[in-house]
């Protein structure tokens, strides 16, 4: 583990990374959207270690945020739209908890959520947008006045400005900052150095990332500095942004990840069934979440047919012809 | 040739993308829509989507607005905030494709839930991009199922604005561009009126009467602007099945 000197210090297993930087009552942002890149793997670990009272800042989570909340490791929700594809138009967990109001939840929209990652990725208090005037995601406020005097919780939704700058009436909305305790990505490579590089989109990763306090890695490879510094352009954080480096191939599995494997519509399947279900969904964390020793248990348990089925071609970044119903 | 509702929905709402228009395009009809509209009446438009894919070769159909099929073959692989800035760019003409659970006769939509926000009867998985594009675009086609139920006097959540109260209401909030244009559901094609803002009925499709209409429509439409949709030709259905989704995963 320890054949990379220079992160020697940041490479560690799912294990340690949960332990040493999430704690109960921790602010987090996830990378990755809907079906892709969720950080699964380091999820499954915050679920083995039962996290709890998670405050989590979301734009378009999917996978990842229905195995939080199913888990009862959320207490709290920012969130902009959870859903995850065809496979589940509203992500399951999620709306039960909603229904049988068992969190605390406030929207916003995607734009926004990435407007206010990159305010604290600025280092600024709040940012201006145009977006949302006049619907309710700005109008509806969701959490208490209570929730507003926690930490971690901004004071007010959203403020309203006239334009300072224009003698006409125009109407500007102001959106706090966030700036989680930490934020867990998974990346397609990491190098040696700890620079990061995330190939086809990045989301609002790069300002989810910057914006946190601690950043958890998770990656298909860790590569040598000669390779990650050949093509900086392709790179997508530099190394001091970077906490903790946790090497797992397949790392997203059942989401994709650009390059190197598909969406795995098998187990999307499987999942919604389980979680339409109360107990059938606590037999799914028990077989796939809690009793796993290994993520190389894990994905014995995919199995090697499956993986090479989902397998992405390496020039169009998906697995072609996949059988996605 | 025979054809489904998801087809003439996908071909009615394709017929308003104009040539050169930038989409923003969802899932679902949207990318049927979308994809059909750059095949047979738009080749100039560009497809893009709110993750940051933008034009995306789009050889298979994808399932999510994240789906690794819209990072294949695009001009450019970027982020949310990139792409909510083409939404926005006043130097595009942009146009939003997006579903949603209700709509009222301005066209504003509700994505988020029915019933009281904070104890829902039913959740939906929220906004998403949908408020941004509807307040950033520079116009919205909605699909929505025509159902009373779903065309109501009152929205349960106002996620994404329209034509806000009618008039120029939108404009008063701030918004200098856009709103909804048109509303395509499974029965015919829906406008708004330039002054009022109040949503008319434009088309029906071949075989639905105007009172069916009516009859799923939760508050008046005039509907004395109707006229008959023209129904999918052959070379539109062949388009549809065999370039544009030719898995057969939306068209059936």
């Amino acid at each position: 583990m320890n054949s990379y000197p220079e992160i020697a210090d940041k490479l560690m297993s799912l294990e340690e990374a949960v332990r040493r930087f999430i704690k109960d009552g921790s602010q987090i942002a996830l990378g990755g959207f809907t079906v892709t890149r969720n950080p699964m793997a380091l999820v499954y670990e915050i679920v083995r270690q039962r996290a709890r009272d998670i405050h989590l800042v979301c734009h378009s989570n999917g996978q990842a945020l229905d195995v939080l909340i199913g888990a009862g490791c959320v207490k709290r929700l920012e969130i902009a739209y959870g859903g995850n594809g065809r496979y589940a138009p509203t992500c399951i967990r999620f709306k039960k908890a909603i229904e049988r109001n068992e969190i605390e939840f406030e929207d916003y929209s995607n734009y926004q959520m990435s407007l206010r990652f990159l305010a604290g990725a600025l280092s600024m208090p709040f940012i201006p947008t145009k977006s949302g005037l006049g619907s309710d995601v700005l109008n509806e406020e969701g959490f208490s006045r209570e929730v507003r005097n926690e930490p971690k919780v901004a004071n007010k939704k959203y403020a309203l400005i006239q334009n300072p700058f224009s003698v006409e009436e125009d109407d500007v909305v102001l959106l706090p900052a966030l700036t989680p305790d930490v934020t867990i990505l998974h990346a397609q490579y990491v190098g040696e150095d700890a620079t990061v590089r995330i190939k086809g989109l990045t989301f609002a990763d790069v300002e989810q990332a910057k914006a946190a306090d601690v950043v958890i890695v998770t990656c298909e490879e860790i590569v040598p500095r000669s390779f990650i510094r050949l093509d900086p352009d392709q790179n997508t954080l530099p190394p001091f942004f970077v906490d903790a480096v946790v090497k797992v191939p397949y790392g997203a599995h059942p989401t994709g990840c650009y390059g190197f494997y598909d969406y795995d519509p098998k187990h999307l399947n499987l999942y919604k069934k389980a979680a339409e279900d109360d107990k059938l969904f606590q037999e799914y964390l028990d077989e796939w979440v809690y009793s796993i020793k290994s993520h190389e248990e894990y994905l014995e348990k995919v199995g090697k047919d499956m993986l090479l089925t989902i397998k992405a071609d390496p020039t169009l970044g998906y697995a072609p012809g996949l059988d996605r119903k | 040739m025979r054809y489904s509702d998801n087809e003439m929905m996908a071909l009615a709402a394709g017929r308003l993308i104009a040539d050169g228009d930038i989409v923003f395009a969802g899932t679902g009809l949207s990318i049927l829509a979308a994809t059909a509209a750059k095949h047979i009446y738009a080749p100039k438009a560009v497809i893009f989507f709110e993750t940051g894919g933008i034009d995306p070769a789009l050889l298979e159909i994808p399932m999510a607005v994240a789906d690794l099929r819209v990072m294949s073959g695009t001009c450019l692989n970027a982020g949310l905030i990139e792409a909510f800035s083409i939404a926005g760019h006043r130097k595009l003409h942009t146009i939003a494709l997006l579903g949603a659970a209700q709509i009222d006769r301005y066209g504003n939509l509700n994505t988020t839930s029915i019933g009281d926000y904070h104890r829902p009867k039913m959740r939906f998985p929220g906004s998403g991009g949908a408020a941004d594009a509807a307040s950033l675009a520079s116009g919205v086609i909605a699909f929505m199922k025509h159902e009373k139920k779903r065309f109501v006097e009152k929205l349960d959540y106002l996620t994404s604005v329209g034509w806000y109260r009618g008039g120029d209401t939108r404009q008063q909030l701030g918004l200098k561009r856009g709103g909804t244009i048109a509303v395509v559901t499974n029965l015919g094609v829906m406008k708004f009126d330039t002054a009022t803002k109040v949503m008319y009925l434009a088309e029906y499709y071949p075989g639905v009467s105007v009172d069916r209409i009516i009859g799923n429509t939760g508050f008046p439409i005039d509907v004395s602007k109707a006229l008959e949709a023209v129904p999918p030709c052959d070379n539109e259905l062949h388009i549809l099945r065999e370039v544009v989704d030719p898995q057969r995963l939306l068209t059936g």
